[in-house]
């Protein structure tokens, strides 16, 4: 019986990571691109140049063929709370519902229902109006992954609450939504969403000036992915840092797993490169590669402070929750930690390059450049999967930090023959479907946008449809 | 039955039945428009004109249902995870009809391969008959009862999910939405289309009233109770039989919007029937071992439910207000058998061609 419900935990563990990972990928590409196709379309509505026209319905057209699979993924994930995580639900449904439910009725509405006024309303509504639609579109959105984060920053660091009868009760949605953990991460996600976004208009742009198929176009659009690609790339990272100093504070074990820092030092190095069978001889490094005093700065601004290793805080949640293993996966962690920093710095780099290119007068002309932006289009994805795994497999063994853990939380009522059966046709249909949108957004790149209108002809619309 | 606005619980309760109306009203239809899109569209063109009556309107009238689910979370987490961790394969069947429906809707039109156009339409079709029908089937359930243990978890199988009185449920959603989306699509298109439409909702309106009486019947014979709440919920029932009814006489007097606006109001009617003779269960047990699932033992506590309540006045009638702006922008009526590379359009509300 134990051994049984043990899987149907763990395979309910897989099915929800697997979900949520793929559902990410479209997200931030939503966002970021949400608020670069109203930019452009700004820009066509203030302007009238026809070029920013057709920059917004080619950007638009790979924008819904995303937002497609991010819309139907998304419903998906409201379901597994109760399908699978039953248990969860009911000890914080109080308190985590809430933004649920406001993300449906003040985000998702705003965002779905004007996204099909949006497509088919150009001819319709006047241009003013139309392009409202879009605004509405990017803020739903936004607001949305604010909302979302403010039920998750609660998992890693619950506050407004208190346990009564045995669950989470609220006691200030306002704590909940305008706490530091939610904040940092806002800004973090969202800086990561612009990365994202820009980076796919970079490389889809280089795929273009490549080919030298409308090159005046294409480089207008990378030199304006380039410049916020730089502005996204030092955002994310800066977040990213603070984050780090946060969570140091408000989840220490986090931390230190992503730092790989065993035993506390002082001053503590900071871990560049570790290789060693983190989970079995931990004290054992075979290869470690520091440098002195920076996990100390890094982590308050004091070259020779303290830092707490995950011994010190094994024992010391020992102290206060019983016996047990409170450490999560530490090679995940570290690696994710390292992945993600690694990309986010490269991404400013490549940025900062591509810029000097275009003072020089040599992006068009730098094969090499564009060559490599097309496949480095594969990183933000990477670094945004990065940085979901060192947040939440950083947080167990617990679902909510301190209150319940995620072999607790899991539904009594579902069998493991079930999980493993919609584990399995999760996995086939969103294979499917991953392949059909990735081959239907190559054959709209590759087909690029339509031709400029004519002499004497009508200026065009923001026309979309399907 | 006044009481029911005295507590918070009731409150909430009637918010859930709400939002479920407004999901079932809206996408109730759009079940029926893809269900029929390959029978009432006979070519390509058609069939464009058939699904491009939901095309901009499906994504929004979609949402209700994720509010719906997410105030359920917010203020009966009980009945959430009984509910959604008891009907495990079916809600799972519905989620992947629906992923398979929404994307269908876009991807259809992106090439134009007969193979390609048929292999979405049928994912269209059956991702949306599915649902249809496992919807009915759901709240079938919950008001005749299912399996639940002495911790209130669902104890059943997943044949326990699938009794006759559940089936019948399934069909009657199948044929009321199949009926609706018809009388929908007869409101919004012209031509052929809106002729063929008329005709299938003409056909249509037997087993679907007929299936929902039969639903009804079965539901007080089931009971065996005949209080207030019981006739209140009876008569409910009689006035959605007999706005369907009615929609028939006024689709063959050509009142497209009277009849759309009937079934409609029959969804509705059939929706508060369901809750009204529910209350104050949510979720109801067929064994001895455990007690119904009621609002009081399973609601949020007072602080949320009070809190979630002013959020929820004060944003419902904002969405309610832009997402019927929607539907006035997208008034015109659509016809399958516009000049080749025509756009589809027609009606008052007519754009200058391109």
């Amino acid at each position: 019986m134990n051994a049984l419900a043990v899987t149907t935990a763990e395979l309910s563990r897989w099915q929800f990571a697997i979900t949520i990972i793929y559902h990410f990928l479209f997200v931030p590409v939503t966002i970021g691109m949400g608020l670069f196709v109203a930019g452009l379309q700004t820009a066509w509505y203030r302007t009238g140049q026809e070029r920013y026209q057709r920059l917004t319905v080619f950007f638009g057209k790979i924008l819904l063929i995303n937002i497609a699979l991010g819309v139907v993924t998304g419903i998906v994930q409201e379901f597994q709370f109760g399908m699978n995580w039953a248990t969860y639900s009911r000890y914080v449904g109080d308190v985590f519902g809430a933004p649920l439910a406001i993300e449906g009725l003040v985000a998702f509405f705003l965002e779905s229902v004007f996204i099909g006024v949006w497509i088919f309303g150009a001819g319709r509504l006047s241009p003013r109006v139309h392009l409202a639609t879009i605004w509405a579109v990017a803020i739903g959105s936004i607001m949305s992954a604010y909302v979302i984060l403010a039920a998750n920053s609660w998992m890693q660091h619950p506050v407004g609450y208190r346990k009564v009868n045995g669950r989470a009760e609220m006691t200030s949605l306002w704590a909940i939504m305008t706490q530091g953990n939610l904040l940092e991460a806002f800004a973090h996600v969202m800086s990561a969403a612009v990365v994202t976004a820009a980076a796919l208009v970079l490389a889809v742009s280089a795929y273009h000036l490549l080919k030298k198929n409308e090159v005046e176009l294409f480089s207008h659009a990378a030199q304006i992915s380039l410049v916020v690609l730089l502005i996204g790339g030092i955002s994310v990272t800066t977040w990213g840092h603070f984050q780090g100093q946060l969570v140091s504070r408000e989840q220490p074990m986090k931390m230190a797993a992503a730092e790989a820092l065993f035993k506390t030092e002082k001053p503590a190095s900071l871990s560049l490169f570790a290789l060693q069978p983190f989970e079995k001889y931990p004290s054992k490094n075979t290869v470690n590669i520091t440098v002195p005093h920076v996990l100390s700065f890094l982590t308050d601004w004091n070259w020779n402070s303290q830092v707490r290793g995950i011994n010190y805080w094994q024992s010391d949640y020992q102290k206060e929750y019983g016996a047990g293993n409170y450490k999560p996966i530490i090679a995940v962690n570290y690696w994710s930690f390292r992945l993600m920093i690694a990309i986010g710095t490269l991404f400013v780099g490549w940025a900062s390059l591509g810029l000097w290119l275009v003072r020089r007068r040599k992006l068009e002309q730098s094969r090499r450049f564009l060559r490599l932006s097309i496949p480095l289009l594969a990183l933000p994805f990477l670094a945004n999967t990065f940085g979901w795994l060192l947040r939440e497999m950083g947080r167990q063994p617990w679902v909510v930090e301190g209150l319940l853990k995620t072999s607790d939380a899991f539904s009594h009522a579902v069998s493991v023959q079930a999980v493993a059966f919609t584990l399995a046709g999760f996995v086939l249909v969103y294979t499917l479907l991953a392949g059909v949108e990735a081959w239907l957004v190559v054959f709209v790149v590759k087909g690029g946008p339509a031709p400029p209108a004519g002499e004497g002809e009508q200026p065009k619309r923001i026309e979309l449809g399907y | 039955m006044g009481g029911v606005f005295l507590s918070l619980q009731g409150f909430w309760f009637v918010v859930i039945g709400v939002l479920w109306a407004g999901y079932l009203v809206l996408e109730g239809f759009d079940f029926g428009v893809g269900m029929l899109m390959r029978l009432i569209g006979r070519d390509d063109a058609e069939r464009k004109a058939v699904i491009g009556t939901i095309e901009p309107v499906w994504d929004g009238n979609e949402v209700w249902l994720i509010v719906a689910g997410g105030a359920t979370f917010a203020a009966f987490p009980d009945w959430y995870a009984t509910l959604f961790s008891g009907y495990y394969i079916v809600f799972f069947l519905i989620l992947i009809a629906l992923i398979f429906r929404g994307v269908a809707i876009e991807y259809r039109a992106k090439r134009s391969e007969q193979r390609w156009r048929s292999a979405w339409e049928l994912a269209i079709v059956l991702g949306s008959a599915v649902p249809a029908f496992l919807w009915g089937l759901t709240f079938a359930n919950i008001i005749h009862g299912v399996p639940l243990d002495s911790h209130g978890e669902f104890s059943g199988g997943l044949l326990d999910l699938f009794g006759g009185y559940a089936i019948l449920g399934g069909f009657a959603s199948l044929a009321l939405f199949a009926f609706h989306g018809a009388a929908f699509l007869a409101l919004r298109t012209t031509g052929e289309v809106r002729r063929r439409a008329k005709a299938f909702a003409i056909r249509l309106v037997v087993p679907a009233a007929a299936l929902v009486l039969a639903i009804f019947v079965w539901s007080a014979a089931d009971s065996g109770r005949t209080d207030g709440k019981w006739i209140a919920a009876a008569g409910l029932a009689t006035v959605a039989a007999v706005l369907l009814t009615l929609s028939l006489g006024l689709i063959v007097r050509d009142r497209d919007g009277a009849a759309f606006a009937a079934t409609a109001l029959a969804i509705c009617s059939s929706v508060a029937a369901f809750f009204v003779g529910l209350y104050p269960n949510v979720l109801v047990s067929s064994g001895k071992a455990g007690s119904s699932l009621t609002v009081f033992s399973t609601s949020s506590s007072h602080h949320t439910l009070a809190l979630m309540a002013i959020v929820a006045l004060i944003f419902t009638p904002i969405v309610l207000v832009y997402q019927a702006w929607t539907y006035w922008v997208f008034r015109a009526r659509l016809r399958g058998d516009s000049l080749p590379g025509e756009k589809l359009l027609g009606g008052s509300g007519s754009r200058p061609t391109s």
